[in-house]
């Protein structure tokens, strides 16, 4: 069975939900901005993933980033959910953490195509199977 | 309309109870001391001047947090107690203050998680259009999550004039929010007593899920006065004799006055009485010593509006 791996822990087991929230509450307590993004095309290349709301901002608590979580799996339980942590801090101004913290039941699937182009030239992409 | 999230310090870790529960016997003292909760509540008795009744009604609510810890060392109780609450009393009587006060409390006790206060009012919660609403709502809920959501002026809320008035999509997200994650989160409304009494007889929801009503008296014009004076002191003035007996004179007069709010004017006469004293110093126009420029004297306080009529 494959597994789409992507941002952190992804090589783990799936992170129960008291872990999620640990996690979380890690990146608030840096001052992270945590935020939810969701899509149904996992491809590696896709780095468009619809936001889940807004990111984050002023949290302090897990909780209020979970309870956002259930509404995105229940709004949609055939996507994949990543949370990331946003750092704002002058220098870093990007993201310190990703991970997924949903996938569906079944997993997407991906194949290699190889296309000829002139003089014998390879091609490669990875495409949905 | 602001939002303030107020900071209570740095986070105390809640200490975990020595005690074995197995022996059947937890001493309520030694965990009160672990909790540090009396350096908050002597804390409180020295900070706030006046309010008797808030201060016995905290005392008891620490006291019934600290037995149901121990109960819960013996596995007593199952769910955790109910801890949202409403403070009624007249503008500037100490209701944003206490409920600072409260979210350390709770933190200590270790029935928040951060002890962060998240003070909002209608604004805040109410959206301006449809489908406005209820993200609003949701983010302030978030953002207090884990801590204390106070709302000032709760009743603004509730508009029973306008049926179609988004306030009761707010209240019903609430009403949820209180009644599902009471571990999350601990919501007190303020607001002043009559209004808040209708407030919670048109929504019979909050009335069942609040048990805590803590009524919030007016200061004595003794109290008032004390309380000008500790202010004063924090920005490092002091009141000469004259001006401490025309500030008693000034309280008299204001309480009289339309608009009156107990510490609130006072903080207002403070701030107003210190322009006079720099305007004085100023015009003087000879040099200042230590000593004049920390003292107020009776002519700033009798310079005001209260006594011209």
């Amino acid at each position: 069975m494959p597994r789409i791996t992507q941002g952190a822990f992804s090589f783990l087991p799936d992170l129960s939900d008291d872990q999620i929230s640990a996690q979380i509450q890690y990146a608030l307590d840096q001052g992270w901005a945590v935020s939810l993004e969701h899509t149904d095309d996992p491809h590696p290349r896709n780095t468009y993933w619809d936001m889940w709301g807004t990111p984050m901002f002023d949290l302090k608590d897990a909780a209020g980033v979970m309870g956002e979580l259930k509404a995105c799996r229940t709004a949609n339980p055939e996507s994949y959910i990543r949370l990331s942590a946003f750092d704002s801090t002058r220098g870093w101004e990007t993201v310190r953490l990703a991970f997924m913290v949903h996938r569906p039941e079944q997993e997407a699937k991906f194949r290699l195509e190889r296309t000829e182009g002139p003089g014998r030239v390879q091609h490669y992409s990875v495409v949905r199977a | 309309m602001t939002i303030g999230t107020i900071e209570t310090g740095q986070a105390v870790p809640v200490a975990t109870p020595t005690s074995d529960p197995t022996d059947g016997r937890i001493d309520l003292k030694a965990l009160y001391h672990e909790t540090q909760i009396d350096a908050v509540l002597a804390e409180l008795d020295a900070a706030l001047i006046g309010l008797k009744p808030v201060k016995r009604r905290i005392r008891e609510i620490a006291a019934y947090l600290l037995v149901d810890k121990a109960r819960r060392l013996h596995g007593l109780s199952a769910k955790p107690p109910t801890l949202h609450m409403a403070f009624t009393g007249n503008p500037g009587t100490g209701k944003t203050t206490v409920a600072l006060r409260m979210a350390s409390i709770l933190h200590r006790l270790g029935y928040v998680r951060k002890g962060h206060l998240v003070s909002v009012t209608r604004d805040d919660l109410v959206g301006q259009y449809i489908g406005h609403t209820a993200p609003k709502t949701k983010e302030v809920l978030k953002r207090a999550m884990g801590g204390v959501l106070f709302i000032d002026e709760a009743y603004y809320l509730y508009r029973p004039e306008n049926e179609k008035d988004y306030g009761q999509e707010a209240i019903e997200i609430l009403l949820q929010v209180m009644e599902n994650q009471r571990d999350d989160l601990v919501v007190i409304l303020a607001g002043y007593g009559d209004r808040m009494e209708t407030f919670f007889s048109a929504n019979p929801g909050f009335r069942s899920r609040i048990t805590h009503h803590i009524d919030f008296p007016d200061y004595e014009d003794a109290e008032l006065v004390a309380i000008a004076e500790s202010l004063a002191a924090a920005e490092g003035y002091c009141f000469d004799d004259g001006a401490r007996a025309a500030l008693a004179e000034y309280v008299t007069a204001r309480r009289r006055r339309p608009s009156f709010a107990n510490a609130r004017s006072m903080r207002n006469a403070f701030d107003r009485a210190r322009l006079r004293q720099a305007m004085r110093l100023f015009e003087a126009d000879s040099p200042v010593d230590h000593e004049a420029l920390r003292t107020i004297t009776a002519a700033e306080i009798r310079a005001s509006r209260v006594f011209s009529d």
